[in-house]
């Protein structure tokens, strides 16, 4: 009953914030409806048991990558674009694509419901056994070892990209 | 139900406990800092001013409060509430104590306990950094907007080697879980993770607390309200109930940064020595000193009205300790004492920095952060990691 | 929900009905007289010559990229701390192959001075 209310809640969040996104003509109105969004999809991972997930997508969504934009946002100087006509003739064609991309989604979830069914109890107690963070850590530190030592790779090729891009002379 | 009434309790005990120990901490703060510049700080409003800061809410309510045409008016007022609800929500996950009997009651002195507590409490300080972005974005004036971007460029720079510096402990307590950071922990000096063995947590420790001075905005981290170069920073604009928000905000995250840092390097509730030896008298001799003190210096007094406020105090501190004495208070309130005494040393230490350290330039406190306590983390953490596994 | 979270609601509650009541009840109280000269844009007396949101510097980009890249190999020492014990001496290796990249990164970073804030 409660987590019926509170996935309520939430998913109002993620899908109002994102619809005030797209629909705010000021840059900063949008990144802070990007940002109730984004809580509210930290709220969802919460309310599957995904403590982990939630606390880093706090940390790393909002307390980062969201500080990031900000920062962009402030570094160019984006009145004339807010001051210029947001939609431009070609929503017929945006429209259409909608429907289509929509008709998809709607397809593959009629064809693949049974694909998503998880025992909530079952769920529920293995995290509670041994800790959602323990789970993750095992599942880290063993079957996706490769991947996690190629996380670390990435990350170091968006440091050198990064410091390219801002620095004039290299 | 019955969890509904214990949690609305502890909630509200919490609450009003968080409230008064802000408004104190900052008559503490002022009698401090004029104590060492050699002032007597505030001494009209109540005996030793001790009413002063219920004098300062009187005054802050009734202040005209100026909302300037030209801010962005839904940010300008949402700045201030994000900065104090984020700074009050942290501590829901700090553990104060053990578990006691209260009332036929087993309950344990924390709200509650996530086992993903420090990344909550991390979780949620990331998203105070909003309140002050916000607040500068939003105030549409030059000093405002430099306070606000400096601040959040400050507190994100911080909020590395504060990871990493927490990171290192976990290494050896094995769990996020706060209650459990501090089980891991013994019940004397050398069984806290500051100095436990094999990987005595100093470096931690150190780089921890600095990180949390500048999370906080506390000198010698002030930058981002410089008054010399930035007038007031992001609050240039706010005035009346909108400016004590983000000041209580500033208090109640130093309170935090305290409890955070005696939960995770100085073994939270967990005494100086063991019971064994004694360590439940340190309270009441430390109450009964006090109270000597107080009942001295009413006898001697250097203003004449001291002979009849500090003989009142006096009593009041035997009385506290006659209480500790007996056994059944000092089951529950030793373990709050000592959680008490050691966040408010390091409350202390906030204060004390305060009046003791100029404030860093904007270059100096960058080139610190990521220059210096980042790499200094990093080490401390291989070498945590190694002593962890060769012992 | 897990458990535990419940209480932090009701906390956030109350941490959001505070500031509320305080500010709400300070508005009964307080006198309201603006005028001209007090609603200007502080500027220290003289009057404010242009829009404050202009451009700023290029360093706090650089500051918040850098940031969210180390944050994010921060973030993954958590599980791998709270794991520490059970994986010994692989765990070790791991974690110094992880640090290693991350360091190599940062000295890069040091030496294109992506560091220097002037």
């Amino acid at each position: 009953m409660l987590d019926t209310i509170f996935f309520y809640l939430f998913a109002l969040l993620v899908v109002g914030g994102g619809i005030l996104t797209i629909t705010r003509s000021s840059a900063v109105h949008s990144a802070i409806c990007l940002i109730g969004s984004l809580v509210g999809v930290a709220g969802l991972y919460l309310l599957l048991h995904a403590e982990f997930l939630f606390a880093v997508q706090i940390v790393l969504y909002i307390g980062g990558i969201m500080v990031l934009f900000l920062f962009v946002i402030m570094l160019v100087n984006l009145d004339e674009a807010a001051r210029e006509r947001q939609f431009n003739g070609q929503w017929w064609l945006a429209l259409a694509c909608v429907v289509v991309v929509g008709l998809q989604i709607a397809w593959f979830m009629r064809k693949g419901a049974g694909a998503f069914k998880l025992a909530p109890a079952a769920a529920a107690a293995a995290s509670a056994a041994k800790g959602n963070t323990e789970a993750i850590a095992d599942a880290l530190f063993s079957e996706y070892l490769l991947p996690f030592e190629i996380a670390s790779v990435l990350l170091l090729v968006a440091v050198v990209g990064s410091v390219v891009m801002a620095k004039k002379r290299i | 139900m019955e969890f509904i009434v214990i949690s609305l309790v502890k909630a509200a005990i919490v609450a009003a406990v968080l409230m008064t120990t802000l408004a104190y901490l900052q008559w503490v703060e002022r009698k401090v800092i004029a104590h060492i510049q050699l002032r007597m700080g505030p001494s009209r409003v109540g005996p030793h001013g001790l009413l002063q800061p219920l004098a300062d809410v009187i005054k802050l309510i009734t202040k005209e409060d100026l909302i300037p045409p030209h801010v962005n008016k839904f940010f300008y007022l949402l700045a201030p509430f994000l900065a104090v609800t984020m700074a009050l929500l942290s501590i829901s996950v700090i553990p104060f104590g053990s578990e006691v009997e209260l009332f036929g009651y087993k309950t344990w002195m924390q709200m509650t306990d996530l086992n993903v507590g420090v990344l909550f409490v991390l979780a949620v300080s990331s998203m105070g950094v909003y309140g002050i972005a916000l607040a500068g974005w939003a105030s549409n004036n030059k000093y405002a907007l430099l306070g606000g971007l400096r601040s959040s460029a400050q507190m994100i720079s911080y909020e590395l080697p504060m990871s990493l510096a927490i990171a290192a402990p976990l290494l050896l307590a094995n769990t996020l879980s706060l209650r459990e950071i501090v089980q891991s922990q013994g019940d004397h000096l050398f069984a806290w993770s500051i100095f436990k063995l094999p990987a005595p947590q100093l470096i931690s420790f150190v780089i921890f607390l600095i990180a949390g001075f500048a999370e906080t905005n506390r000198v010698p981290f002030d930058l981002p309200e410089a008054e010399n170069e930035l007038v007031a920073g992001f609050h240039t604009e706010y005035s009346s109930m909108k400016f004590a928000a983000f000041f209580m905000a500033e208090y109640a995250n130093m309170v935090t940064v305290s409890c955070m840092t005696s939960i995770l390097f100085l073994g939270g509730w967990q005494p100086l020595f063991p019971v064994s030896l004694g360590s439940n008298f340190v309270a009441p001799a430390l109450f009964a000193l006090g109270g000597s003190l107080c009942l001295y210096h009413g006898l001697h007094p250097a203003r004449r009205k001291d002979r009849y406020t500090l003989p009142v105090f006096a009593a009041i501190f035997f009385g506290i300790a006659l209480a500790l004495l007996a056994p059944p208070v000092a089951r529950v309130v030793m373990p709050l004492f000592w959680f008490a005494a050691k966040a408010g040393f390091l409350l202390f230490c906030f204060i004390w920095v305060r009046g003791t350290l100029p404030r860093f330039r904007y270059d100096q406190l960058m080139g610190f952060a990521w220059k210096f306590l980042f790499p200094v983390a990093v080490l401390n953490l291989l070498v945590t990691s190694l002593l962890v596994a060769v012992f | 929900m897990p458990d535990g979270y419940l209480q932090i609601f009701i906390f956030l509650a109350i941490a959001i009905a505070f500031p509320t009541v305080t500010i709400l009840a300070a508005k009964l109280i307080r006198p309201s007289a603006p005028s001209i000269t007090k609603l200007e844009a502080y500027e220290c007396g003289i009057k404010a010559a242009s829009d404050s949101r202009g451009r700023y510097t290029v360093r706090f980009y650089i500051i918040a990229i850098l940031f969210v890249i180390f944050d994010v190999e921060t973030i993954f020492l958590f599980p791998f701390a709270v794991r520490y014990k059970t994986l010994g001496w692989f765990g070790v290796a791991e974690i110094v192959v992880f640090l290693a990249i991350l360091i190599v990164g940062y000295v890069w970073a040091w030496k294109k001075g992506a560091l220097e804030w002037v």
